[in-house]
């Protein structure tokens, strides 16, 4: 469950959008620059916005009216970036297990991970040997292996040859099915939200254009 | 060219007995301000870099004048000192101190350098992984900026091993205690007969400060005008 106001100016884009949303996957769905980095920003934390509150379960990330904002590393959200970001000078195993380790904590999904993203064969390479698709894997891995309260997801596709785009889409598919855990999807891919949206924003110059279930989105 | 004689491999042994413990001592204030310097915009940043650079502008003898008010034995901070044990004055401890500020401004620019060219983004990742600041330091930014730490420090170690003026302003010259190999060449050339001692240890300078140079240079890529390649 996730309600989002927020306000923020970037250089050449005004954002003014306001939702909520039980839906366990979420897609923002639309043009680049539409905003919608910059939302998943504002969820982890990365940027201070100049109007916002975001509630996830019933916890405030951030209130700026009452002057609540909890530090990124505070929040438990798992962000796999566009542009990946694996901890380069770590094994894979490293960077998956870096966010337990940050937290003191047992990895405890760790094994369950590995086998669900196939990650086993590239437990001790770095990540400047991996092909995109594998990177892109572990970045999955790295966020939910942190056991986060959400999973952000920003293009986790783009980039990516077709083969391992299929992939990579399968696998985002089966941790669905296995893992539960609330995700919010960045996309303007629209086979990409429909494989894997419940409900589906669309984003249009920093404003909410319109909300939809996957099948009205499918409709067009 | 004969071997070093015993006073000789005393100066030699104490220079880098001095310039190891230099960069020792020096090397975790560096790490912070360094990072500070890197990381954050706050006031009076302009003149703690002024004042950093000091050392490597100052005449030494100045720098050496300014230990001796501050760190001497009735010197504003050396007296408290004194009273819990710890003097500098001539004492190789007082060339150790002499030695880690002459070679800080370099060992902290290296540094800098080298953390400003670690990838924020990455930063922010482990951020949002629940990494606290002290964490991100040692686990992403220390790790990523290893061979510019490493060349930093061969580079104050060496400015440090051939540290001359500041040193026996503040120190002197007391053989097995303070008389360091650029001091014992400088006082070997007025010694009648010291000619092939000073061209010995001249050798050996030579030698160090080479093996230094280059090691830094294998290092620092990006200090001398070349990407780092990891």
């Amino acid at each position: 469950m996730i309600e989002l106001t927020l306000k923020h100016a970037l250089a050449d884009l005004e954002i003014d959008i306001r939702f909520s949303s039980s839906a366990r996957c979420l897609a923002l769905f639309g043009d680049s620059g539409a905003g919608k980095t910059t939302i998943l920003n504002a969820i982890a934390g990365l940027l201070r916005p100049r109007h916002a509150r975001i509630v996830l379960d019933n916890q405030i990330l951030i209130d700026s009216a009452a002057g609540i904002d909890m530090p990124p590393a505070a929040r438990g959200v798992g962000y796999v970036f566009q542009d990946g970001r694996l901890f380069p000078h770590l094994s894979v195993r490293g960077n998956l297990l870096y966010g337990a380790q940050a937290r003191h904590r047992k990895a405890i999904q760790f094994e369950r991970l590995v086998e669900l993203l196939e990650l086993g064969p590239l437990l001790d390479r770095r990540p400047h040997n991996l092909s995109g698709g594998e990177r892109q894997r572990v970045a999955i891995g790295r966020a939910l292996a942190s056991e986060p309260r959400i999973l952000l997801l920003d293009e986790p596709l783009t980039g990516l040859h077709h083969e391992a785009r299929v992939q990579v889409l399968d696998h985002l598919r089966r941790l669905k099915q296995e893992l539960h855990v609330a995700t919010l999807l960045v996309s303007h891919q629209v086979d990409e939200v429909i494989a894997l949206a419940d409900e589906v924003i669309r984003v249009h110059a920093g404003t909410l254009s319109a909300q939809l279930d996957t099948a009205q989105f499918q409709r067009g | 060219m004969t071997a070093l004689s015993i006073d000789e491999w005393q100066a030699l042994a104490l220079s880098l007995r001095v310039a190891t413990l230099s960069v020792v001592v020096s090397l975790p204030f560096a790490l912070g301000l360094a990072w500070l310097l890197s990381r954050r915009r706050f006031p009076g940043r302009l003149l703690i870099e002024a004042l950093l650079f000091l050392p490597l502008t100052l005449p030494p003898v100045v720098t050496g004048y300014a230990l001796l008010i501050l760190f001497g034995r009735h010197g504003w901070i050396g007296e408290s000192l004194a009273q819990i044990g710890i003097v500098f004055a001539f004492r190789w401890t007082g060339a150790v101190l002499a030695a880690a500020v002459m070679g800080f401004p370099l060992l902290v620019l290296s540094i800098r350098v080298a953390f400003d060219n670690v990838d924020q983004r990455l930063e922010r990742a482990a951020e949002t992984l629940g990494a606290s600041a002290w964490r991100r330091f040692v686990t992403i930014v220390v790790p990523l900026s290893t061979r510019g730490i490493i060349a930093g420090s061969v580079l104050a170690f060496a400015r440090a091993f051939g540290e001359f003026g500041a040193t026996i302003t503040f120190v002197s010259s007391i053989p097995g205690e303070t008389r360091t190999l650029p001091i014992a060449i400088y006082e070997l050339m007025s010694v009648s007969g010291g000619d092939a001692g000073v061209q010995r240890l001249t050798v050996v300078a030579f030698a160090v400060a080479l093996a230094a140079t280059i090691t830094a240079a294998v290092f620092g890529g990006s200090l001398w005008g070349r990407r780092r390649d990891d």
